[in-house]
């Protein structure tokens, strides 16, 4: 089998994600209709766009949790699509953090963060053990190594996620959404967390609806609406002036969702007031 | 008059008619219970069912070869049905048509036969079709294998719900790490699994407990008797019926208190959190 660690052996030149002409269909629904673009090393790309568009698709192409219906797709250089590739081998070198955390319920927060360690990498227990206590570390979890993912806040709980791919020491990083399950005061913590990595160089692939991050974090952003890329560039081009109405229009539902939020209590205040007269109308 | 009153015929409150009717009940039950306790001959029952002097000279018999034996037998079949029944439940879920076929068919016809028929095919049955070979262990073997290619096909179909009560996303953090299928099904995904199907397993072990008294036909030494035959030879010998009584209660000294465990276990799942 060929080696195809990304970060390992020739193909190491190429680019972080190279995506081309990317499709992917559910039964007849094209989800992803024509993706191309691409993650350089080191840097730290946002996907945003209204909810259906394929971002979360799109990034669980990349370490194929779901299969590509047409297209290519590069990690480091190695083709994963191609059906010769090794994808455990390749998934070990991309790390995953999910929505919904994820965390292994039954293993603690040390156990999460060093299966994969011993039974992927085949490290032994000590060395597997100081680096979870290293990365739990670096999430500020520090003290909370032998908690079960029950006795952790949700926000803890998706660094603990995030520990558990880092110990794998990733090339890439993959967020789907990281804070879109959690309470409003604890998604500060996790993007720290993330806003930590970003300087720390890891590159970093994220489909986020946190526009502050992304304009504070990302190098790149991609707005992506009907499976397609719309626009992309830096964020003070894409978020502070789209050039796209599209893109102009999920920016002002995003940027200021207490606005949308009146604006549709109003919508329905006129439409009860007009059943209302409607009925009032009625002998 | 309030409409309550206005729906019940001839003014009974809806509260009175419950009670009446409550009362009833318990009148007709406490007079089936009385008539058949009049009907029934006391003394013969006592001598016949509950005869002290023949009841003291089961011991120690009863139990170190009788439930001793019934635990055996229970114990291999749950063992061999368990190992069986993770399989088929595996080829069940598997992505190859061939598996998922062979472990439907498996599944349905030992969840259709009789237990005693195949305990029947398994004493008769296996020694003509492999002429010359019996299934190693004697009675022990035979028993376990028995109950468990039947307890198997039960168990399966556990097991695979248990399987598919582990959320998607587990499989997909999992193969996130780089694990393979078979990896991150051995690692992940059967721990909790088996957690889910804990309560269900011990009700099957309750049931195993109670089949194992087919291997009597079989044929089984005076050593290899487990309860039933145990309690049933002696009830033949000494014309006494106590020794079927005895053996009863040594069934339920073992099996209620596993379907109480079964049942605070499943409190407990459902009481507490994930």
């Amino acid at each position: 089998m060929k080696d195809t660690r990304p970060g390992t052996g020739a193909a190491a030149g190429g680019r972080a994600i190279e995506i081309s002409g990317l499709r992917k269909s559910f039964g007849t629904t094209e989800v992803l209709r024509g993706i191309d673009f691409h993650v350089e090393r080191g840097e730290v790309v946002c996907v945003i766009g209204p909810s259906g568009s394929g971002k979360s698709t799109l990034l669980r192409c990349v370490n194929l949790l779901e299969e590509p219906s047409a297209g290519t797709i590069r990690v480091a250089g190695v083709d994963v699509t191609d059906p010769d590739v090794d994808i455990d081998a390749v998934r070990r070198g991309i790390g995953m953090v999910f929505q919904s955390f994820n965390l292994f319920p039954h293993l603690t927060a040390l156990g999460n963060v060093t299966i994969a360690q011993r039974k992927v990498l085949r490290r032994g227990r000590a060395e597997a053990e100081r680096i979870a206590r290293e990365n739990l570390g670096r999430v500020g979890l520090a003290d909370r190594v032998g908690a079960f993912p029950a006795q952790l806040s949700g926000g803890q709980q998706q660094r603990v996620a995030i520990a558990r791919a880092l110990a794998m020491g990733p090339g890439v990083m993959l967020f789907d959404e990281p804070t879109s399950a959690l309470d409003p005061e604890l998604v500060g913590d996790v993007l720290g967390v993330m806003r930590g990595l970003a300087v720390e160089g890891m590159t970093m692939l994220v489909v986020t609806h946190e526009m502050s991050f992304a304009r504070e974090v990302a190098d790149r952003v991609v707005f992506m609406d009907g499976g397609v890329v719309v626009e992309e560039g830096p964020p003070s081009r894409v978020i502070a002036d789209p050039a796209h109405e599209r893109t102009r229009a999920f920016l002002s539902r995003v940027l200021d969702p207490a606005a949308a939020r009146i604006e549709d209590a109003d919508a329905a205040v006129d439409a009860d007031v007009g059943d209302a007269a409607a009925e009032d109308g009625r002998p | 008059m309030t409409a309550e009153q206005a729906a019940v015929p001839g003014g009974m409150s809806r509260r009175r008619r419950r009670q009446i009717s409550l009362w009833t009940q318990y009148g007709l039950f406490a007079a089936v219970v009385l008539v058949v306790a009049l009907l029934a001959d006391w003394p013969k029952l006592r001598v016949n069912f509950a005869n002290w002097g023949v009841a003291k000279d089961l011991f120690p018999d009863v139990i170190t070869v009788g439930l001793r034996n019934t635990v055996v037998y229970t114990a291999v079949g749950f063992g061999i049905g368990l190992a069986l029944g993770l399989v088929i439940a595996l080829m069940r879920l598997s992505s190859a048509a061939p598996y998922r076929w062979f472990a439907t068919v498996y599944i349905e016809v030992f969840r259709g036969l009789p237990l005693l028929l195949i305990f029947i095919f398994v004493g008769v049955g296996v020694p003509l079709a492999f002429p010359g070979t019996t299934i190693p262990g004697g009675a022990v073997g035979q028993t376990g294998v028995a109950l468990g290619v039947s307890a198997a096909a039960y168990m399966a179909e556990t097991i695979r719900a248990g399987i598919e009560a582990v959320p998607r996303g587990q499989t997909e953090a999992a193969r996130s790490l780089g694990m393979s299928h078979g990896r991150a099904m051995a690692s992940i995904v059967l721990p909790q699994a088996f957690r889910i199907v804990v309560p269900p397993l011990t009700n099957q072990l309750v049931l195993l407990c109670k089949d194992s008294s087919l291997v009597l036909f079989l044929g089984v030494t005076l050593e290899q008797r487990e309860l039933t035959k145990f309690g049933r030879d002696l009830a033949g010998q000494q014309g006494n019926t106590t020794p079927i009584i005895v053996a009863g209660i040594c069934y339920l000294v073992v099996t209620i208190p596993l379907s109480l465990l079964a049942r605070r276990l499943e409190a407990r799942r459902h009481g507490g959190r994930r």
